[in-house]
Parts: C-alpha cells; sequence; structure tokens
C-alpha cells in the first residue's frame, strides 16, 4: 500500500513545511500538570490552574515572538485555555501565523526484563481524542519515545518497541488530520562519547524510519525530534562544532529527504547550548534536505520561569526574556546567531532520568 | 557499532564520490558468459572468447567515451582480459579516468513456497573474491537482487531475503576495499501501474536501507542501482515528467541523503526512453541530494551491437554509436538532454530477464 494519501494528505504535507520554515521553529510548552508544578515549585508558585494559565498568557501574548515561532506544542489543559480576557489561546497563537500542537502521549511505563527501558503508552482512545483536537484547532501532535544508552542499552526490544509505538501513533494522528512529531529521544543520561550516541542514534532513527515505512506513513507530512548527538552528561564537553559535524552526519545517514524539517529537543542543555549547537548545525556546509529548527521548552523558558517568578510585575520582563530566547534561536535556524543572546542562560538544565 | 570504519572507508567515500560526478555515468558491461551469449547469438555472432574480447575491446577503446564513464562494470572473465596490443582493459579505463567494477553475484535461486521468488547466491567467499578483485584493481562491484510484483509478489520473504543478501554483500565488499552498487530490482513484467510500482519500490527501498544500517554499511562509500519507477512492460506506458515525478519522489521517501548517488538500471527500456526519463528526473526542481545518473547496459549497448554484428570493419561506425548514447546520457544526467541523438527506441524488454 501507498503512503497515507486520505483526505487529510495535502493538508499535512503544507502544515508540516509551513512548521519548517526557515527562520521559525517551535515553542514546546506541553508540559505535563506534573511537570509544569515541579518548574512552578523551583520559583515557589503554587501548582494551580490559574498559574498555569498566567504562565502561558504570558509565553503566548509576548510582543513579537509569533515571527519567530512556527507552532507551539500544547498540553491538553491548555489547548482550552483562554487569556484573562477570554480569547482563547488557540486563536492568539493562529492570528499571529502559529500553529497549535498537542501532546497525546500518555507518559511511559517500563518494559518488563530490561534495565529500566520503557515504552510509550496512549493508543487506546488515540483516534478519538486525535479528532477531538483536530476540532479545538490543533494541526500537529507530538508522542515522546524515550531510550537510554547503557552497558546493554538501547536493547532490540526498546528500540522496535518506540519505534513500532511511534510509527503506529504517527499514522493514526494523520488519519485524523494531525501533523505526527516523531520523537525518539535518546537520554543524555551517562558518561558515554559522542560517538557512541552517533551510534545509537542512527540506529533508532533507522529503526523509526522502517516502521514509518511499514505503518504507511506520509513522511512528507511528518517532522522528526531526535536529540542532538552529543556526548552523555557524565562525559567531557565538545565544541558545537564537533556536535553539529555528527548530528547532521547522523541525520544524513538516515533521514529520507522527504521529511521537511528536524525540529531538534534541548533535552539538558543549558539555553546557549542549545542556540549554539542549532547554529552551528545550520552554518555546517554539508547535504541537509530538511530544514533543521528548534522545539524547544527548557531551552527557551528557563530564564523566563526565573524572571517571572510567579509575578504580574515581572511578566513584562520575563516576556523580554522569552523574546531574546526566541530571536536568538530564529537566528541559529539560519545559522547566523552571533554569539550570547544574554548574560543568563547558560546554566545547565540537565535532570537525570528526566520524566516530562 | 557504527558503520564501517576500517582502513578502506576514506577510498571507499572517494569512490563512490567520483562514481556520481554529475555529466558521468556507468557502463554495464558486466554480462555473464551465457548472457552475452544471447545477445551475441542476436547479431550471429559465435559465443568465444576471442568474440568476447573483441566487442568489449571495442567499447572500451570507442574515442571520447571515456569523459561520459566514471566507470565501468564487468564479468570476471574481462577483468582480465587485455586489449589485442596487450594492455590489460582495467589500465586502459584507468588512465582514461574509468574506475573499474566487478560484479560478484553467482545469480539466483527460487525461494520454495513462492510464486517463483528468488534470491540471489555468491556470499560464500565473496570476502576473498572482493580481495582478490581490488588486487586486480576493482574498485567497485554490484550484487543484483530481483523481485517481481504480482497479486501477493512481492513477499515479506522476498523483500527480506533480499535486503539482508545485499546488505551481508555490502558490508564484505567495503571491509575488502570494494564500494558496493547496491542493486535491487523490481522488474517491470506485469500490467500494474506506476503507483503500484512506486509502492513496492518504496517497500523496498526502506528495506534495504535498514537492513544496510543493520549490518553496519557505511552508506557514504555506497551506490544505489533502482529501477525506474514506471508502469508494468503490459501496462500504458505514461511521459518521461511522470516517471520522473514517481521515481524521484519514491527516493525522496526512501534513501537517505548519505548516498552519494544513484545510478539507475534501464531494465527493458529502449535506449531513447532510458535517456529521455534519466533527463527528465534531472529537469525536476525538488530536493534531489544524491546524483542521478545511470548504469546501463542494454540502453548503451543495443545499437551498437546491431551496429557492429561482429564484423571489424564496422568498428568505427559502432563505438561512433556508443559515443553518440554516453553523450546523450551525460547529457541527461546535467537534465540538458535535447533529443534524439540516433538511438534505438525499440522495446528491449526480456520477459522475467536474467543476466
Amino acid at each position: 500500500m501507498a503512503p497515507y494519501a486520505g483526505k487529510y494528505a495535502d493538508e499535512l504535507v503544507a502544515t508540516a513545511k509551513y512548521i519548517a520554515t526557515p527562520g521559525k521553529g517551535i515553542l514546546a510548552a506541553d508540559e505535563s500538570t506534573g511537570t509544569i508544578g515541579k518548574r512552578l515549585s523551583s520559583i515557589k508558585v503554587e501548582n494551580v490552574e490559574a498559574n498555569r494559565q498566567a504562565l502561558r498568557e504570558l509565553l503566548f501574548t509576548t510582543p513579537g515572538v509569533h515571527e519567530f515561532l512556527s507552532g507551539v506544542i500544547l498540553f491538553e489543559e491548555t489547548l482550552y485555555q483562554k487569556t484573562l480576557d477570554g480569547k482563547p489561546f488557540v486563536e492568539v497563537m493562529k492570528e499571529g501565523g502559529v500553529i497549535p500542537g498537542i501532546k497525546v502521549d500518555k507518559g511511559t511505563i517500563d518494559l518488563w526484563g530490561t534495565n529500566g527501558e520503557t515504552t510509550t503508552q496512549g493508543f487506546d482512545d488515540l483516534h478519538k481524542r486525535c479528532a477531538t483536537y483536530y476540532n479545538a484547532g490543533a494541526r500537529f501532535a507530538k508522542w515522546r519515545a524515550v531510550l537510554k544508552i547503557g552497558e546493554l542499552e538501547p536493547t532490540q526490544l526498546a528500540i522496535d518497541q518506540n519505534a513500532q509505538g511511534l510509527a503506529r501513533y504517527a499514522i493514526i494522528c494523520q488519519e485524523n488530520g494531525l501533523v505526527p512529531i516523531v520523537e525518539p529521544e535518546i537520554l543524555v543520561d551517562g558518561s558515554q562519547s559522542i560517538e557512541k550516541c552517533a551510534e545509537v542514534t542512527e540506529k533508532v532513527l533507522a529503526a523509526c524510519y522502517k516502521a514509518l515505512n511499514d505503518q504507511h506513513v506520509l513522511l512528507e507530512g511528518t517532522l522528526l525530534k531526535p536529540n542532538m548527538v552529543t556526548p552523555g552528561s557524565d562525559a567531557k564537553k565538545v565544541s558545537p562544532e564537533e556536535v553539529a559535524k555528527y548530528t547532521v552526519r547522523t541525520l544524513q545517514r538516515t533521514v529520507p529527504p522527504a521529511v521537511p524539517g528536524v525540529v531538534f529537543l534541548s533535552g539538558g542543555q543549558s539555553e546557549e547550548e542549545a542556540t549554539q549547537n542549532l547554529n552551528a548545525m545550520n552554518a555546517l556546509k554539508a547535504t541537509k534536505p530538511w530544514t533543521l529548527s528548534f522545539s524547544f521548552g527548557r531551552a527557551l523558558q528557563a530564564t523566563v520561569l526565573k524572571t517571572w517568578g510567579g509575578k504580574k510585575e515581572n511578566v513584562e520582563a520575563a516576556q523580554k526574556a522569552l523574546y531574546v530566547r526566541a530571536k536568538a534561536n530564529s537566528e541559529a535556524t539560519l545559522g547566523t546567531y552571533g554569539g550570547s543572546a544574554s548574560d543568563v542562560g547558560t546554566e545547565s538544565l540537565h535532570v537525570k532520568d528526566y520524566k516530562y | 557499532m557504527s558503520a564501517y570504519w576500517g582502513k578502506y572507508a576514506d577510498e571507499l567515500i572517494r569512490t563512490a564520490k567520483y562514481i556520481g560526478t554529475p555529466g558521468k555515468g556507468i557502463l554495464a558491461a558486466d554480462e555473464s558468459t551465457s548472457t552475452i551469449g544471447a545477445r551475441l547469438t542476436g547479431i550471429n555472432v559465435e559465443n568465444t572468447e576471442a568474440n568476447r574480447q573483441a566487442l568489449r575491446e571495442m567499447l572500451f577503446t570507442a574515442p571520447g567515451t571515456h569523459q561520459f564513464f566514471s566507470g565501468v562494470l564487468m564479468f570476471e572473465e574481462t577483468l582480465y582480459q587485455k586489449t589485442l596490443a596487450g594492455k590489460p582493459f582495467v589500465k586502459l579505463l584507468e588512465e582514461g579516468g574509468v574506475m573499474t567494477g566487478i560484479k560478484v553475484d553467482t545469480g539466483v535461486v527460487q525461494l520454495a513456497g513462492t510464486n517463483g521468488e528468488t534470491t540471489t547466491q555468491g556470499h560464500d567467499g565473496l570476502g576473498a573474491r572482493c580481495k582478490k578483485y581490488y588486487d586486480a584493481g576493482a574498485r567497485f562491484a554490484k550484487w543484483r537482487a530481483v523481485l517481481k510484483i504480482g497479486h501477493t509478489e512481492p513477499s515479506e520473504l522476498g523483500i527480506q531475503q533480499n535486503a539482508q543478501g545485499l546488505a551481508r554483500y555490502a558490508i564484505l565488499c567495503q571491509e575488502n576495499g570494494l564500494v558496493p552498487i547496491v542493486e535491487p530490482e523490481v522488474i517491470s513484467d506485469g500490467s500494474h501501474d506506476i503507483r503500484k510500482c512506486a509502492e513496492v519500490t518504496e517497500r523496498v527501498l526502506a528495506a534495504c536501507y535498514k537492513a544496510l544500517n543493520d549490518q553496519h554499511v557505511l552508506l557514504e562509500g555506497t551506490l544505489l542501482k533502482p529501477n525506474m519507477v514506471t508502469p508494468g512492460a503490459d501496462a500504458p506506458k505514461v511521459s518521461c515528467e511522470i516517471i520522473a515525478k514517481f521515481t524521484v519522489r519514491a527516493l525522496q521517501r526512501t534513501v537517505p541523503p548519505a548516498v552519494p548517488a544513484v545510478t539507475f538500471l534501464s531494465g527493458g527500456q529502449s535506449e531513447e526512453e532510458a535517456t529521455v526519463n534519466l533527463n527528465a528526473m534531472n529537469s525536476l526542481q525538488t530536493l534531489k541530494p544524491w546524483t542521478l545518473t545511470f548504469s546501463y547496459g542494454r540502453a548503451l549497448q543495443a545499437s551498437v551491437l546491431k551496429t557492429w554484428g561482429g564484423e571489424k570493419k564496422n568498428w568505427v561506425a559502432a563505438q561512433r554509436v556508443l559515443y553518440n548514447r554516453a553523450k546523450a546520457n551525460s547529457e541527461a544526467v546535467f537534465g540538458k538532454y535535447k533529443g534524439d541523438s540516433g538511438g534505438d527506441s525499440g522495446n528491449l524488454f526480456v520477459k522475467d530477464y536474467k543476466y
């Protein structure tokens, strides 16, 4: 059978292509209620709906930021929230040319018999949920699969389960009008070398694209959200040029040109690291038939959160911080980022064994 | 483990890249003794070593053609042959900037329980044979896997066996210094439409690249030799633009950019068709991170053979014909082929073709 060619095919292709517009990227604001709770705790803000709404309103109404964003990923609750003035967030975004996306997985569970490897849940009512989200204005989705590097890891079981899970999620999304972002994150935890990370990432991505082909996913209507290829968090750091070289080579060896855009996750990288690495990739002279852009959560919001601290009087300053980082990353997608966009943004945001 | 990075890695990458030089392609002159026999019979020439030598000398010494060929594929016998004046073919070609390649598979055998599907043999001692060929001057190799389209074909077994066979062959080549041309030919026999061919080709290519990844093949040191995506031989023909569109899309969906070049087989296409289709692909305004070029046998030699007819007095004329076809295909790689270069537009399709 041919890849998906149903009623949403043209729209999926157009949406994926738009999200991959050079100069733009994705703000990942899809932290689950539990996860955003941790963030709010760290700035001593109570995890109540009003505060979650306030944070997201701060982000989505930042003056001038829409120019740098092609999409924003949301958690389900946020998809239905409005500004204090009563305007749905989805509308705020659309008016700014920003496409709303939605996290659709339901977290990970352990794979029995492995050393802490996991698979991702969320299939059971996925068709229905995707259709509902499409009606609410979402046009793309996200599903995070997680793999780790260890002596025996990732195992073939973990790779197969996660690759096939991603492929099932992807085709179900397409059948319901949502562009699937395929996210096979290989955690940075550990002391592995960058070469090891490259090997594993290549193996995982190859498995993903085989699974996507098996499930008849229309690649032109998807995006990839991989980890950058870096040394482990406990290993010696390397330059952005090294990260760029290994990352781009890994993608060249595994990602078919039909995929319009690669939107990197930032993992535990600091805001500045993430921007520098993305910039180095785009500055690299190499064959890159897909746009290389960002889908950053922590690497766009860390300073914003600290600056805001939950206080209304800090909103303007916090929005400025977001604008600065978004602009920096926009430049990085063009390979024209000049240097540190701010004095802050260099601390590591790595959390061991990170769970969203 | 990551992709192959042994002692030949740099050379493999350079060789593969060179073969993919825009404006150049491959002359596939690797017909086995029996297959070339069928060709010689077709022009009433006896299948003797002398005649096989004469044919290949005529091809390899055709004036002006070396600029259009980055490589020539040979059968084992030819690798050790010389010109009548005593110069080894390999050396002659090398002097013209043409690399020598060698067919290393030993043909197909049927897969029991399938409807005539096959797998390809030749793995036994392949590493040692590759080393031998490298010592004799070869720098790339070819292995032809064959799949067919039918009601239940290609089956998952057919696809898996052939993909894995290609991947095993590929890594063994690399370990011994030869750039493997990966050839998963989906034959055009049948009455299926172009969409069906596209589906099958995409499925087969995806399986191949998964298998190559599993076997740690260094993609930057490989080439792909696929079929173009066309309607079946018994189905109505379509324009070259449509063939170009479906073919390039199939490649976009399956071939990682690390692969430097795609060197198409001509299958049963006429000389002119094969050139015009290649030209259309290269004229298409779309993402094509690999060179799209030719690795043609029949589509470069059909008219040459007819013109030669086994007679030495026809050499010059026959060589001129080869020059014209080679130039036409070179232009096609640039998307600049203007039209009929005197090529044979007769159908070269042979049902259930065996090399």
